[in-house]
């Protein structure tokens, strides 16, 4: 069945069970992956699923929803009864409704649809990554994490007030991680991730050369004594901690009790004027962009931080009526529908008088923690009391020197660290979650080995 | 006759899928496969939320697909389907033949499937068995409504969530074996606030193959214990950084073994290079304190299997026994690639994963100590009462989050502390575990690798390692 003939099924099966409002999300893909080892194939995978999940609302107007793979006929109709069962104990205490916006017009970047280039091209292509980047240095002696694939997949969101959007697209990821060892020394990794819309747009010499200069970077490495310390974070990093903390602008948080921001935090000061956030779905340079959310509302530019300021929160249908607002795109479709950003632009803003210019993560001579990427942000981020203690992998900058980092966590409180914020550098770099400059944040403690 | 024409052009739950199973799998060979196994799976599962006094989300889920998974020598390819057809289920194994790019018509053996092995008999009316969604609410709301102990709590969340999954698994091997796998899971978390403090608190709970399990669960128990976490860390000051001796308590404490070093133990780690373990079978890689089990086999525990998704009855596989290596956790992939044999842990979330050597109960085994001996024994350092989760990068370091800790000082517990985080490698904390306590328990999980997030059990008595890099600020 194509998207046309499931909205025809689920509006026929819901008349025969009589339920009278419905809407869903369903999505179909088709997914190809290789992974090699040492110029031999190691995995080669392929996948084609289907996800469909109906909300019904019953005569009470309480919401019941149901997920599952199997869109045939009687799977459907499965699918509307169980919603309806589960309806009975839909939340009477926060209501659901069709997003005002699902049928206003979408903006759809222009891209044009790859064609799959195939299993034994993909696996060509990587096997000749992993020998360009095992050639690169004689001290990379595996790439053991390495992966290249390409998808093809479309989302459908209907209602049965004839709401109705489908999209289409394809999308190529290669990710390269090399591992270095040296005698006498312990193993040192690192990679490099990129995306394209199709297997054809990757660029992957620089894929290459960035997952070969950083794990080579990392050879000559050093403990860090534990102290505070001027610490210049990656675009990568930073955005990673803006996503990470990312309840602060969630209105569904908010209202859930585990943000730091609550209904009035519009306009409160969270940083140096010179900082400006966005959330930009729709931006030129994200290869993942949708041009709905979960509930069909269009996705849009929405400015988060204002001159340091918090301008906006994201919303789904029913925050944003409870805030007396409108959806902004940011919904998924769920019992309980979530919220959450989608692609975060950070900018300097014009305000940017009291920044220290002279801190230039190229240029700068004195003492500084470069972070070029955290981890297990799982584990080390409590975003409900706003602190995080995270390993990272960056490098200590000293007598105009630069050394490896090994093994360390950096430790602070979000609103203390976008509160020291000291210099936004004025170039952005893209990045697979977002777009960033490098950002300086003053005397962020670090817990080292030394 | 229409009966059985039916059933041998799609798999049917419940029926014998024999013939079909066999018609797929001499397809495979006949086209050069070395090895044919597929894995089909039906589910069933459902999620409940409750919120304060409320139940906010109730979220059914149904599916069913197909893993096929095609081996020519040492590589593999992949194949997963919604399709269960004969159409669909051929296909898929077409797309893995081309996509290994074989074409010589090797042939090999297939005698066809054996006896089927059916685990799901004494299963099948579990179904009918595990707690109504009306019955899960019920006792959810009472669970929130326990944690509502004073005015500091803020938020207050009970969730539940079961998983019935039915497998049919055969392979050119002649291995025919059918399943019912159920898992439940009920956790509690609280957000406590006064003015500028804020803490949280969180236990997770969980079985598999027990219908009447979350009835049984004492849910005030566990309120008092989440509630209790959360207050004492309300007003923790952030712990120093350094290096020090910690004490790891027992049940989830073993995440640290579970992260550090169990993971390095999957034959997956062999394959990538990626574990400094590889070539020390038989050597000492621990104190001598230690021996470390990993096993599929105990009653009721999170990460207990009737058989792997290989169709292996999972073994209990001593991994350290008195600080020495003794054994890797394996699976087909891995016996095949390193040489070491299989374990009965070839494992996957669902089918669209292939299964690879994962964890299932693991731990550390009891000792003779008590935990007070390990407190007594540390002039100051560090207890871990309770772990967050943690993770091992690609060069073995590991780091663990601390849900709450409390500084030891003469010997003695004294002040909670937060913000604290242990980090480390194996090879170099192994050694240094030196005391184990008498008071080995386990703890349900979830654990995210290269097959997807399967269930298992972590566990450890109460151990003390003599100095690890604890972060903080």
């Amino acid at each position: 069945m194509n998207s046309r003939e499931i909205t025809t099924q689920i509006s026929k099966a819901a008349d025969f069970l009589n339920l009278r409002k419905w809407d869903y999300g369903a999505s179909f893909s088709n997914d190809y992956s290789v992974q090699v080892d040492k110029g031999e194939a190691k995995q080669l995978k392929a996948s084609q699923k289907q996800i469909l999940t109906i909300r019904v609302w019953n005569q009470s107007n309480l919401v019941g929803i149901t997920t599952t793979s199997d869109i045939s006929e009687s799977g459907i109709k499965k699918a509307l009864k169980q919603a309806n069962i589960a309806s009975d104990f839909g939340n009477k205490n926060e209501s659901t409704e069709f997003s005002p916006l699902a049928k206003d017009p979408i903006k759809v970047k222009e891209v044009k649809k790859r064609n799959p280039v195939g299993i034994k091209k993909l696996l060509t292509v990587l096997r000749e990554a992993e020998v360009k980047l095992l050639e690169s240095h004689e001290s990379i002696k595996s790439v053991p994490y390495n992966g290249l694939s390409e998808s093809f997949f479309e989302r459908v969101y209907a209602n049965s007030e004839g709401a109705f959007r489908s999209y289409s697209k394809s999308q190529a990821a290669l990710y390269l991680y090399a591992r270095a060892e040296e005698k006498n020394k312990k193993p040192r990794s690192s990679g490099s991730v990129k995306l394209g819309y199709g297997a054809d747009d990757i660029d992957i010499e620089s894929c290459i050369k960035e997952a070969s200069n950083k794990t080579i970077s990392h050879l000559n490495y050093s403990s860090i004594k534990t102290d505070k310390y001027l610490i210049c974070f990656s675009p990568e990093s930073f955005l990673t901690i803006i996503n990470a903390f990312s309840s602060m602008f969630n209105a569904r948080s908010i209202i859930d009790g585990v943000s730091l921001s609550n209904k009035n935090s519009i306009g409160e000061k969270l940083s140096t004027e010179a900082l400006n956030i966005y959330d930009d779905g729709l931006h030129e340079k994200n290869i993942s962009s949708t041009p709905f959310d979960g509930e069909g509302t269009p996705t849009k530019r929405l400015c988060l931080i204002n001159r340091g300021r918090i301008e906006n929160f994201i919303h789904s249908e029913s925050t944003a009526r409870i805030f007396k607002t409108t959806p902004t795109g940011h919904a998924g479709l769920g019992s309980k529908v979530s919220v959450s950003p989608d692609w975060i632009v950070v900018e300097k803003s014009d305000e940017n008088f009291d920044l220290k210019t002279s801190l230039d993560h190229s240029t700068y001579e004195g003492e500084f923690v470069y972070i070029e990427e955290l981890n297990a942000i799982h584990a080390g981020v409590r975003a409900s009391q706003g602190s995080f203690s995270l390993p990272f992998d960056g490098w200590l900058y000293k007598n105009g020197k630069k050394i490896s980092i090994e093994s360390a966590t950096v430790a602070g409180d979000i609103k203390y660290l976008l509160k020291n914020i000291v210099n936004i550098e004025s170039s952005q770099e893209v990045t697979t979650s977002g777009i960033s400059p490098h950002i300086w944040v003053d005397e962020l403690s670090i817990t080292g080995d030394a | 006759m229409l009966s059985s024409q039916i059933k041998s052009n799609e798999i049917v739950f419940g029926s014998c899928n024999k013939d079909l199973l066999e018609e797929i799998i001499f397809y495979g060979i006949g086209l050069g496969a070395d090895f044919v196994e597929i894995f089909i799976e039906n589910t069933d599962n459902s999620s409940v939320l409750a919120e304060e006094d409320f139940i906010t989300s109730v979220s059914p889920s149904f599916g069913r697909g197909a893993g096929i998974r095609i081996f020519n020598g040492k590589k593999d390819g992949f194949v997963s389907t919604n399709d269960l057809t004969k159409h669909g289920l051929m296909r898929s194994v077409s797309q893995a033949i081309e996509m290994l790019d074989i074409t010589d018509n090797k042939r090999e053996l297939f005698n066809g499937l054996n006896k089927h092995r059916d685990y799901s008999l004494s299963k099948k009316k579990w179904i009918n068995e595990v707690p109504s969604i009306h019955e899960i609410s019920e006792k959810l709301l009472v669970s929130t409504k326990s944690l509502k102990k004073n005015n500091k709590i803020i938020t207050r969340k009970g969730s539940y969530s079961r998983n019935l999954q039915e497998v049919i698994i055969a392979a050119s091997d002649g291995t025919y074996v059918s399943d019912i796998r159920l898992h439940q899971t009920v956790g509690l978390n609280v957000i406590a606030s006064d003015a500028q403090y804020r803490s949280s608190g969180s236990r997770r709970f969980g079985s598999s193959g027990m219908p009447n399990e979350f009835r049984l669960w004492d849910h005030e128990k566990a309120a008092n214990d989440v509630f209790e976490s959360s207050m004492n860390m309300l007003y923790a000051d952030y712990v120093d950084a350094g290096q020090m001796p910690v004490v790891l308590a027992n049940k989830f404490g073993g995440v640290i073994f579970h992260e550090a070093c169990g993971h390095l133990l999957e034959t997956t780690q062999i394959e990538r290079g990626t574990t400094p373990f590889e070539n020390k079978l038989n050597e000492k890689i621990a104190h001598e304190s230690v021996t470390a089990i990993d096993e599929g086999i105990s009653e009721g525990s999170f990460g207990s299997l009737s058989v792997d998704d290989e169709g292996m009855e999972p073994e209990k596989s001593v991994l350290i026994k008195d600080g020495i290596l003794k054994k890797f956790i394996s699976d087909r992939a891995g016996e095949l690639r390193t040489g070491h044999k299989r374990t009965g842990s070839g494992r996957r979330q669902n089918y669209s994963f292939a299964a690879a050597s994962r964890m299932r109960n693991t731990y550390i085994a009891k000792g003779e100590h008590s935990k007070e001996d390990l407190i007594n024994s540390i002039s100051e350092g560090l207890y871990c009462k309770s772990m967050g989760g943690g993770s091992v990068g690609a060069t073995g370091q590991f780091n663990f989050a601390v849900e709450e800790g409390y500084l030891i000082k003469n010997g003695k517990l004294t002040s909670p502390v937060k913000g604290a985080t242990l980090i480390g490698e194996a090879k170099e904390v192994m050694p240094k575990i030196s005391m184990c306590g008498n008071d080995l328990e386990l703890a349900p999980g979830f654990c995210g690798s290269i097959s997807g997030s399967v269930n298992v059990t972590v566990g450890q008595p109460h151990i003390k390692v003599d100095s690890i890099t604890v972060g903080g600020r």
